[in-house]
């Protein structure tokens, strides 16, 4: 406890607090609260009950009201804190509300009812956590399937990507070729070339090859990516030509030196490219909802859209679902953030 | 026939000529070494003879094949480059077996020949390491391993010293001496550094602007060179140079009026000397001596560095710098008048053109 407060309240020396410490307080944790609060807010909210979620004011925790088993009724009843005319306060089992009065009774004695204005009253609550938001998806819907789908979809496309990028990139920044640097302008055009431009071509190319209603029909078209090969040849460009030359004098075919020397140098980029693929793949929306419409091909992001139908929105499962969705994305940040920051590790030259 | 020969070998790159018509044969376990200024196109000219650069015009045979078409994998050179070029994300070993491992060779071998190459360079207690846990001169001694391994026809080797400091440079200078006496193999060793070449070489090869100047032993280069570039370019401190007109030529000497106006007279004398021509004297620092009452030719102290065998004289003189190094220690200070002896000293004569006037006199 000491030393978070000492962390907490560290400044950056001297003897009192400087205003700049102050600013740089207010910043970080005002920060941490934009950043952190939503998720935070969302991880509670997902384990409460429809019934919580649409109360206001909202909480933070998930409340429920408590219950108890009371002789001569067969549901449990809600306890509640009643004020009493006297003016003490007793904790009673509400039985039934008949407009702003509630017939409630004593757990203890419960033969006698009580009625009570429901202005004088306030629910008993404590934490609970509603886990059959978690259980239901899975147990009763096809979320399990939604959630493989989703896997093979993100760990495919992402290893497919890696490989056809860096492949280019190794092209693009170590083979003299004419036209490299009209290649390289194209592909980076294409940035500009928003996916609901190309949206009908490519629903039309990949209906006419028969990958509609089919998962490749997902994986294939999102794995070359400009923004990878951009990435994977600025970083190819800092590996020296000498180590090509070195693994040419050695015999390496080209595939070996693609294979052998440039793609294990590149790994920290790789890495930054694998870690915004799967973010990618993981949450793309609207591709797979367009190629997919059979239920049992859904990825997670189209399965959770069905919980939000017209006329009624599960928000329970909406969130819980969400909770699920985000747990490899932050997986696969925690795992390789290293390798963005461990970046370019000693080339061996001098 | 040579281990090595270059017909008429061009490179261009573009427009550019970076090699002009380079002629050049290179015997079985012959140590050449490739000098000049950066830029003269030794390091291109190497890089073509390992085939990672192509020829534009031109022969090249190795072992008395014609290998212009050979890819840089099959010509069977094994190459040590400046910056070593170690595969950094290998241990010393993987760096060592790559090549082997990829001209599809027996692992029993590989390790035989790992363990070889390690001993003889004595590697052996980093073998497990990275590159980047090496210091410079054990990279530089993995470099040379993983040639070495190899077994190859010739090594080429591309300023493997550069990146050392000078008193690691003096070392390893010796133990690739003591490696090419031992392994007897084909060495072309390229550098800008004339002392690394003149200790090392068998044979040297004077490059400027993509041609060859002048190929010879270190001595030959050193006392007989074929023009004014060699001979400024080979042996430390440079050649003086004193540029003027011959005034007089006779068979025990030549009288030349410097361009300041004062007149050389010295005991050299040259057939192709006519009065009248432009002409270069040219007398390395080495040779000058200090001269008493009337002889040699005056001069003004500028700045001495003793270095306690010798002494080393900055002297202005007929309106130009000129060096002079004299055994022993002198009592001389900035400011003092001197006079430089040119008598006993081995003098050149270069034409016009920077040419080496055939001279007799006193020579050596």
């Amino acid at each position: 406890m000491g030393n978070a407060r000492g962390f907490l309240t560290r400044r950056k020396g001297g003897k009192g607090w400087h205003w700049t410490d102050i600013v740089t307080w207010v910043w970080l944790i005002g920060g941490l609260i934009v950043m952190f609060g939503p998720a935070v807010w969302l991880t509670f909210s997902s384990f409460k009950t429809p019934a919580a979620l649409a109360e206001f004011p909202p909480s933070i925790l998930p409340y429920v009201t408590q219950q108890v088993k009371v002789d001569g009724y067969e549901k449990p009843l809600a306890l509640f804190e009643a004020k009493m005319p006297d003016g003490s306060t007793q904790v009673l089992a509400e039985v039934r509300r008949v407009g702003i009065v509630a017939q409630m009774v004593d757990p203890k004695a419960p033969g006698q009812i009580i009625r009570v204005n429901i202005a004088d009253r306030q629910p008993v609550r404590e934490i609970a956590f509603a886990t059959e938001n978690y259980t239901k998806p899975f147990t009763q819907f096809d979320f399990v399937q939604y959630l493989w789908n989703s896997v093979f979809v993100t760990v495919t496309a992402t290893l497919i990507t890696l490989i056809v990028n860096s492949m280019a990139a190794f092209a693009l920044s170590k083979y003299e070729f004419k036209g490299r640097n009209a290649a390289m302008l194209v592909i980076l055009a294409t940035l500009m070339v928003p996916l609901s431009v190309i949206l009908v071509p490519l629903y039309s190319i990949i209906s006419t090859v028969g990958l509609f209603n089919n998962l490749w029909g997902v994986i294939l078209p999102t794995v070359a990516t400009p923004t990878g090969v951009f990435i994977l040849r600025q970083y190819m460009l800092t590996i020296p030509d000498e180590l090509i030359d070195a693994a040419r004098m050695d015999k390496a075919s080209e595939w070996q030196i693609y294979w052998r020397i440039i793609l294990p140098l590149t790994a920290p980029a790789l890495a930054v490219l694998a870690i915004f693929s799967v973010v990618w793949r993981w949450n793309d929306f609207l591709w797979p909802l367009i190629v997919l419409s059979r239920r049992e091909l859904y990825t997670l992001q189209v399965g959770l859209s069905i919980y939000s139908g017209e006329l009624n929105v599960q928000w329970h499962y909406i969130l819980a679902m969400t909770v699920v969705t985000m747990i490899p994305v932050v997986l696969v940040f925690i795992f390789l953030q290293r390798f963005i920051t461990t970046g370019i590790a000693g080339s061996g030259l001098k | 026939m040579g281990s090595i020969t270059l017909t008429n070998i061009q490179k261009a790159y573009g427009a550019v000529h970076v090699l002009h018509d380079i002629n050049l044969s290179i015997e079985e376990g012959e140590f050449v070494v490739f000098v000049g200024p950066s830029g003269c196109g030794k390091s291109t000219l190497l890089r073509v003879i390992a085939g990672l650069e192509k020829v534009t015009g031109g022969d090249l045979f190795i072992k008395g094949e014609r290998v212009n078409d050979v890819s840089a994998a099959d010509r069977g050179l094994a190459m040590v480059f400046q910056s070593y070029a170690l595969y950094p994300h290998m241990t010393v070993r993987q760096n060592l077996a790559f090549g082997l491992e990829n001209s599809g060779m027996a692992k029993a071998e590989i390790a035989e020949r790992i363990g070889e190459a390690a001993r003889m360079l004595e590697i052996d207690s980093y073998m497990d390491r990275r590159p980047g846990q090496l210091s410079g001169g054990q990279r530089q001694r993995v470099a040379i391993g993983r040639a070495i391994v190899r077994r190859p026809t010739a090594f080429l080797l591309d300023e493997p010293l550069s990146n050392l400091d000078a008193e690691l440079r003096v070392s390893t200078r010796a133990e690739i001496a003591a490696l090419h006496a031992r392994l007897k193999s084909t060495m072309i060793y390229v550098t800008h550094d004339q002392v690394e070449a003149m200790t090392l070489a068998n044979r040297i090869v004077v490059m400027r602007a993509g041609r060859i100047e002048q190929v010879g032993t270190p001595l030959d280069l050193y006392n007989a060179p074929a023009n004014r570039f060699v001979a400024g370019f080979i042996g430390a401190p440079h050649m003086n140079f004193i540029e003027g007109e011959v005034l007089g030529a006779t068979a025990d000497g030549t009288t030349i009026r410097a361009d300041d106006g004062s007149l050389i007279a010295v005991p050299v004398a040259s057939t192709e000397v006519r009065v009248g021509d432009r002409v270069t004297l040219g007398i390395r620092p080495q040779h000058i001596a200090l001269a008493t009452g009337t002889a040699g030719i005056e001069a003004k102290v500028r700045m001495v560095e003793a270095l306690g065998s010798e002494t080393v004289i900055h002297a202005e003189t007929l309106g130009q710098k000129m060096l002079a190094i004299v055994p022993g220690q002198r009592l001389l200070t900035s400011g003092d008048t001197i006079r430089l002896g040119l008598d006993a000293a081995p003098i050149h004569l270069f034409d016009a053109a920077g040419l080496r006037l055939a001279t007799s006199g006193a020579q050596h």
